[in-house]
């Protein structure tokens, strides 16, 4: 039984992985992820980019909701920000992708600073709408400013490639969304140890008190902002690569909300917790497939109720959570984990 | 008249028409904030489902159309009540965040019920009032908008007597107000909350067989409950005289972009979004609307 967790010095009590035991799993993890797609077949494949995707977005709003306490609706079309700018650059001025990312995410921080500025005199439900007004106005946009972002048929991309290897294929770009996913993770980790990581925190939990011992109140939101949408921006550059075109229904508020659901299953504020989010709420509408796929055999109309009941389940996932476990599956993951490490003596 | 007059003002009617809808959405959404600080993202799935319980009541029930009406009004009542009591209650008190995402997810499950009861199918009442459309002088209103448009303005009326002349009004009001006052005075707070609630679900449910009259019914019909979101804010969060006026002022925006910039612009409608762009300025200038309480806060 483990009964605690002896630090003999400072750079032990500081590491982001504490214990040999969470070092060994993410060593697991790491050589898993490595080795996934020479073994899982295409669709998985497919899920596990959508994920690292996901996930990366999902963090970017989690630093904004969890760390801060800011309210953003419009993290979508942050994503957007960073797609249409990443495209952009790629097609027209044939930037290679190792550049038309980052500038994509440079992007979307300018949007993020910009739509972040009303942040400081408005809170709450105001800072909710304001994002979501953001939101409309983007995807409005995306649609009608043709001579850019080539209105509702979009931009088609070139495949990344670099010295001449050609990242076409999911097989491939896995590898460069799976890297660029796993250093932004360790970003936000040191993020939250940090000076502003720390501002962050306080911000979110007394706003007046954070004033009183010098945090400046503006900065720390308005970074915030930008932090949330440059994570965002670097995912929805992925995006183009891995899809190779982008229309302005790429981004639409639903995804915001899948983000912002992605945060609240996993967990407000914790970063493992963005990972099994992501995970569970991209697994479930697939196992509801796989369910309506059997039922079919004793109920021919199955398939054609999926969609709806897609939603039915999304919705009811939000609540339940909500109601029930509003600290998320991150939670959920630490009881278990204490009640096998307290095993026999657990009440 | 001239016909650029006539233009103009056939625009400015069917603008006050589309704002009166807008003004009776947005009533229920600031009964609801005043009550209980919750801002509902479900509205538009109320006035969805409202909308099909009328359609359900006329088509399979053969109910004539008022009975109809007050038999959806009936339903969305207990609906809301229901919500409030299930899904609100229990989070009373916490984050903003928590609390805008479980109404985002009750729309989720509303619009994903309603899909498997009625299916995705694009709906019509069958035909309820007069065909021949009204003539104000030069000015010709279908009748598909001008009959619609009284129930609006009925509704409205009804809801603000009560507010203003009812006990129940009154206690209401009181619990807006100051909660603890009211409760002192031996307000039944938790009725009040879930009074607020039904009556947003009652409004919404008028204003849904409104707009499905006008348009048409199916699962997407709740997609206009976001542009109520402009409405409540230019008017403020908590003014219900300030839900009538920025209603009204949406509408008549949203038409004349409609009527005077879209025909310029190749393919794109203004619009679409000129209620967000207000609603964006409103917020950078006078965040608590035209009537709004000012929240005094200094940071």
């Amino acid at each position: 039984m483990l009964i605690g967790n002896y630090k003999e010095s400072y750079a032990s009590d500081e590491a982001i992985f504490r214990t040999p035991a969470t070092r060994a799993w993410m060593g697991a993890a790491a050589v898993a992820a490595l080795v996934f797609p020479f073994v899982a077949g295409d669709y998985l494949l497919y899920l596990a980019n959508l994920m690292l995707m996901l996930a990366l977005g999902g963090l970017g709003l989690n630093i904004l909701i969890g760390f801060t306490g800011q309210i953003s609706l419009g993290h979508a079309a942050f994503m957007g920000v960073g797609a249409y700018a990443t495209a952009i650059l790629a097609s027209r001025f044939g930037l290679p992708f190792w550049l038309s990312i980052p500038a994509g995410g440079a992007l979307a921080t300018g949007a993020g600073m910009v739509v972040g500025a009303p942040s400081l005199r408005i809170k709450g439900l105001y800072l909710a709408i304001a994002t979501l007004s953001a939101q409309v106005i983007f995807e409005w946009v995306f649609t009608n400013w043709t001579s850019v972002t080539g209105g509702i048929r979009g931009l088609n991309i070139a495949p990344a490639s670099i010295a001449g290897f050609r990242l076409d294929t999911d097989e491939r770009i896995y590898f460069l969304i799976l890297g660029v996913t796993v250093v932004h993770f360790l970003l936000a980790s040191n993020l939250r140890r940090s000076r502003w990581g720390r501002a962050f925190v306080a911000v979110r939990d007394r706003d007046v008190a954070a004033e009183i011992v010098g945090v400046n109140l503006f900065r720390t939101k308005i970074l915030s902002f930008m932090v949330s949408s440059y994570y965002a921006g670097i995912a929805g550059g992925l995006w183009v690569y891995f899809t190779k075109v982008i229309t302005p229904e790429s981004f639409p508020l639903s995804l915001s909300i899948q983000f912002l659901a992605i945060v609240i299953v996993g967990g407000l504020g914790s970063i493992k917790g963005t990972v099994y989010g992501t995970v569970f709420m991209t697994l479930v509408p697939e196992v509801l497939k796989a369910v309506t796929g059997l039922a079919r055999v004793v109920w021919p109309n199955a398939q054609s109720y999926l969609f709806p009941l897609r939603d039915v389940v999304f919705g009811l996932l939000i609540v339940v959570f909500l109601i029930f476990e509003p600290h998320g599956l991150a939670e959920v993951w630490n009881r278990v984990k204490r009640f096998f490490s307290l095993w026999p003596f657990e009440k | 008249m001239s016909e650029g007059l006539v233009h103009l003002v056939q625009l400015l009617v069917s603008g006050v028409v589309t704002g009166g809808i807008y003004a009776l959405v947005a009533m229920g959404f600031v009964v609801v904030y005043k009550a209980t600080r919750v801002i509902n993202f479900a509205t538009g799935e109320f006035m969805m489902l409202g909308a099909f319980f009328a359609w359900t009541a006329m088509g399979a029930l053969q109910a004539p159309f008022v009975v109809a009406l007050l038999a959806a009004v009936a339903a969305s009542a207990l609906l809301g009540m229901a919500t409030e009591r299930i899904v609100l209650r229990p989070l009373l008190g916490q984050r903003t965040i928590s609390v805008i995402m479980v109404t985002i997810g009750l729309a989720a499950i509303f619009k994903g019920l309603a899909q498997i009861a009625w299916s995705g199918d694009y709906r019509t009442y069958p035909s309820i009032f007069p065909r021949a459309p009204i003539e104000l002088g030069p000015i010709l209103l279908p009748s598909r908008q001008f009959y619609p448009f009284l129930i609006a303005v009925a509704a409205i009326a009804l809801v603000g007597l009560g507010f203003r002349f009812t006990r129940t009004g009154v206690a209401m009001r009181a619990t807006a107000d100051d909660q603890m006052a009211a409760f002192g005075m031996g307000i039944d707070i938790r009725r009040i909350f879930s009074l607020s609630w039904s009556l947003a679900a009652m409004t919404a449910a008028v204003a849904g067989v409104v707009v499905g009259i006008i348009g048409g019914i199916s699962p997407q019909l709740g997609a206009i409950g976001l542009r109520t979101f402009p409405v409540v804010i230019l008017g403020g969060l908590d003014s219900i005289g300030g839900a009538l006026v920025g209603g009204v002022i949406i509408g008549v925006l949203e038409n004349l972009a409609g009527g005077y910039v879209d025909p310029l612009l190749d393919g794109a409608s203004l619009k679409e979004v000129v209620p967000f762009v207000v609603l964006v300025f409103t917020l950078m200038v006078r965040p608590y609307g035209l009537f709004g309480t000012r929240e005094v806060e200094r940071l």
